[in-house]
């Protein structure tokens, strides 16, 4: 959905859903994915309905993503590191 | 941020709390890094941005304790904070307390709203300023007010064209609004007004669509938005669009005030409410005091002289200077914010937020997280809810993550209606810690 408009400073490695994604230092994580097309951050628990950043600037929630094994991160708070390892909040937790 | 400048500068002890990685705020976000890529780098977003580098450089030099990635998740009447960065939270307490935690965009809930695709224009802007992020799919601006054009022009200078430029804004207001026209001549507002023109003069010769008058805006798509549908003059239109960016003005971020248990008045000019504040910034709550947008929407320079007088008074606060002394520092800065001010009445008659977006159709999502609608609202009323908080164990509206700071302003407004009283007599969501998701093992880490 976006493309950068300057060159590459400083790229590094993160990963979404297992998926090797380019990001470059001082990035969000937010804003990383955004670059890297990662379609729907999230699944609200509500209804499973597919949400991505609306205010970038930490008020919306709806770009909650899961970081290193933590839950609810705000994606747009988080500044992105190598080898972070990010997922998509699947809605709903499932009770067995 | 020149608040802190001035503190720092005349020796007080000082520790700034920032929720961003650097200092810039919203308005001067990454200006330092935007600095090191070059002229053309800070041309590109504008003179105004790039009068942040100075502040900037002055805040590094000022001596100040500066604490930035940290999010404050308590704080008390009492001075008492609770700040959380690198996975580790403490507690502080304060003589004196300046919150300027700024502004927020208004929320803009029309049908589609929630789905992916669909940003807000300031959401936009931080992806060019700070990530130099520009729209690769086919883009429309909707939304009326000086930040559309802005972003409008900051996209086009970098390479990326809009496929259409929605002007929410209503003819009717920009007539009714010239009645405030002399009261605005100052010289900041002259500025202002002139840079609005050149903005939509630059806008008319790129020749990106325009449509005015713009109404009844619904997004479409299944999974994310994929178009815009919309009413202009007697038409309806239809834009493709991956990725629509909303705006509707904004309000004062009332989360901290809140919190802390600050007085509110209902701004009817602005819509909003605020802190009941003094000249000089001082809350309801002793020792705890607000400069900038947060205080009320002045904009960037007016916040810059709010925050110059709050640290006047915060060193009368803090024993430093006498009330004789301050009055005597303080009076250019008095002066200044007369002039900045005197363009408000102006804007704000301009720029009314649409009745549409304030009671929005029964269909239309006004609670994000908890996907609550303004029907379910209306139900809930007819069936007895009397207010905000009321609404929360009707409906769980504003229990979601993002804790009512988005569907608080229209929550309010849509219960206000249906029950046929004043928005002063409806109030507001009461706001509790923690304000932002903090773990059990950093609470259970704290030292008190």
């Amino acid at each position: 959905m976006f493309r950068r408009f300057d060159k590459d400073d400083t790229p590094l490695e993160f990963f979404f859903e297992g998926r090797r994604v380019t990001a470059r230092l001082g990035d969000t994580v937010a804003a990383a994915l955004l670059a890297g097309g990662a379609g729907p951050f999230r699944l609200t628990p509500a209804s499973r309905a597919p949400r991505a950043p609306y205010c970038l600037m930490g008020l919306c929630f709806d770009c909650l993503v899961e970081i290193d094994g933590v839950a609810n991160r705000q994606a747009c708070m988080v500044p992105v590191a190598s080898g972070m390892r990010v997922r998509r909040q699947p809605g709903p937790p499932s009770v067995a | 941020m020149s608040g802190a400048c001035l503190l720092a500068e005349h020796g007080a002890q000082i520790l700034v709390l920032d929720e961003q990685p650097a200092p810039g705020g919203q308005i001067y976000r990454a200006v330092e890094r935007v600095a090191t890529q070059g002229r053309t780098a800070l041309d590109r977003l504008g003179g105004e941005y790039a009068a942040g580098v100075a502040l900037a450089a002055r805040f590094r030099a000022s001596g100040c304790a500066y604490w930035p990635g940290s999010t404050v998740w308590q704080v008390t009447p009492e001075r008492s904070v609770w700040v959380s960065r690198n996975g580790r939270s403490v507690h502080l307490r304060a003589d004196v307390i300046l919150l300027a935690t700024g502004a927020m965009e208004r929320p803009v809930p029309v049908p589609g709203w929630t789905l992916p695709g669909v940003m807000t224009v300031g959401a936009v802007q931080i992806l060019l300023k700070s990530a130099a992020l520009l729209p690769s799919v086919p883009f429309v601006l909707a939304g009326s007010g000086p930040l559309p054009l802005l972003v409008a022009q900051q996209c086009l200078a970098a390479g990326a064209r809009p496929a259409a430029f929605l002007d929410t804004g209503s003819p009717s207001n920009m007539f009714a609004a010239m009645r405030h026209l002399p009261g605005a001549l100052g010289l900041p507002a002259r500025r202002m007004l002139a840079k609005g023109l050149a903005l939509r003069a630059a806008l008319r010769r790129s020749g990106v669509r325009v449509f005015r008058n713009v109404r009844d805006m619904r997004i479409e798509g299944d999974h994310a938005a994929e178009a815009i549908r919309f009413r202009s003059g007697r038409a309806e239109h239809r834009v493709e669009a991956q990725l629509v960016a909303l705006h509707d003005g904004v309000i004062p971020s009332q989360q901290i005030t809140r919190l802390v248990g600050c007085a509110h008045v209902w701004d009817a000019r602005q819509r909003c409410f605020r802190p009941q504040l003094d000249d000089w910034g001082n809350s309801s709550v002793e020792g705890v005091m607000v400069a900038g947008d947060a205080a009320g929407i002045g904009g960037a320079a007016s916040a810059a002289l709010a925050g110059r007088l709050a640290a006047f008074e915060a060193l009368r606060l803090l024993g430093r200077i006498d009330a004789a002394q301050r009055d005597k520092w303080a009076a250019a800065d008095r002066r200044a914010m007369r002039a900045e001010r005197a363009v408000r009445p102006l804007l704000e008659r301009m720029f009314p937020p649409r009745p549409e977006i304030l009671c929005p159709a029964d269909d239309v999502v006004v609670c994000r997280c908890e996907e609550v609608t303004a029907g379910a609202l209306r139900q809930a009323v007819a069936q007895g809810c009397q207010g905000p908080n009321q609404a929360k164990s009707f409906l769980r509206c504003g229990m979601g993550p993002c804790q009512g700071r988005l569907c608080g302003p229209v929550v309010t407004e849509v219960i206000a209606a249906a029950r046929g009283q004043t928005i002063e007599e409806t109030g507001y969501f009461r706001i509790r810690p923690p304000l932002k998701p903090v773990t059990l093992g950093e609470i259970a880490l704290l030292e008190t």
